[in-house]
């Protein structure tokens, strides 16, 4: 899976539980879940937990903590994935 | 953690204690009562002159017993003088009324507890062992928000 579509999958799994359409409609790698989706960290939690359930892969507390942006996530993910 | 240090641990006092007992405790659930004294405040005005327990004062009762007092006792040792409990989703159903002087018994079941959030299913029974009042209760309890 590339980039492109992993950021794609990502971004159907925040879908839910973003209360920010304009910021959603403009969703780049710099968007920040917290600052630009509006995203509480209850939610955070849902999406994490979605992500692992998606690809399969286990989210430490500590990449968990820096899972705040899609451009990091992203990256977590791709080597979480990498590693399986 | 001991039963009865749960409940010294809540960061609730009267009128906001609605945690009599706890009767048992594991990695995976919780089980407690309270009974609804008919002195409480709310029956003065819900309704006028016909007391019924409001369905947000159940729905707390499930989240102190069933979500709050888990997380205490999950939480066991790591349970630190900055913790701190917010209450973050519900979704009940309120099957029969609950009356002046009834005592409920909650049940908890642990669906996670992971990065700081639990999420667990309540039930709500009556004396008679009826279910009052179910449905899923979340919150995050953590040293950070």
């Amino acid at each position: 899976m590339n980039k492109e579509e992993l950021t794609a999958q990502l971004k159907v799994i925040i879908k839910p539980y973003t209360t920010n359409t304009d910021a959603y409609e403009n969703f780049t790698e710099d968007t920040d879940f917290i600052k630009d989706l509006n995203i509480n960290s209850a939610n955070l939690v849902d999406i994490i937990l979605d992500i692992e359930e998606t690809f399969d892969i286990v989210i430490e507390n500590t990449d968990m903590e820096r899972m705040l942006d899609v451009k990091t996530s992203v990256v977590i993910i791709e080597t979480k994935l990498a590693a399986k | 953690m001991n039963l009865n240090e749960i409940i010294k641990q809540l960061p609730y006092s009267k009128p906001f204690l609605f945690v009599d007992e706890l009767l048992h405790a594991d990695e995976n659930g919780i089980t407690g009562t309270y009974t609804f004294s008919e002195d409480l405040d709310f029956y003065k005005g819900h309704f006028k002159d016909n007391p019924v327990t409001p369905g947000v004062i159940l729905t707390e009762t499930m989240a102190q017993i069933g979500m709050v007092c888990l997380g205490i006792y999950l939480l066991g040792n790591d349970l630190k003088k900055d913790t701190v409990v917010a209450f973050t989703s519900a979704d009940m159903q309120f099957l029969k009324p609950v009356y002046p002087n009834e005592k409920v018994t909650v049940t908890s079941q642990k669906t996670f507890f992971r990065f700081g959030k639990l999420k667990c299913e309540v039930v709500m029974k009556n004396e008679a062992g009826i279910e009052v009042c179910k449905g899923i209760v979340a919150g995050m309890i953590t040293t950070k928000l």
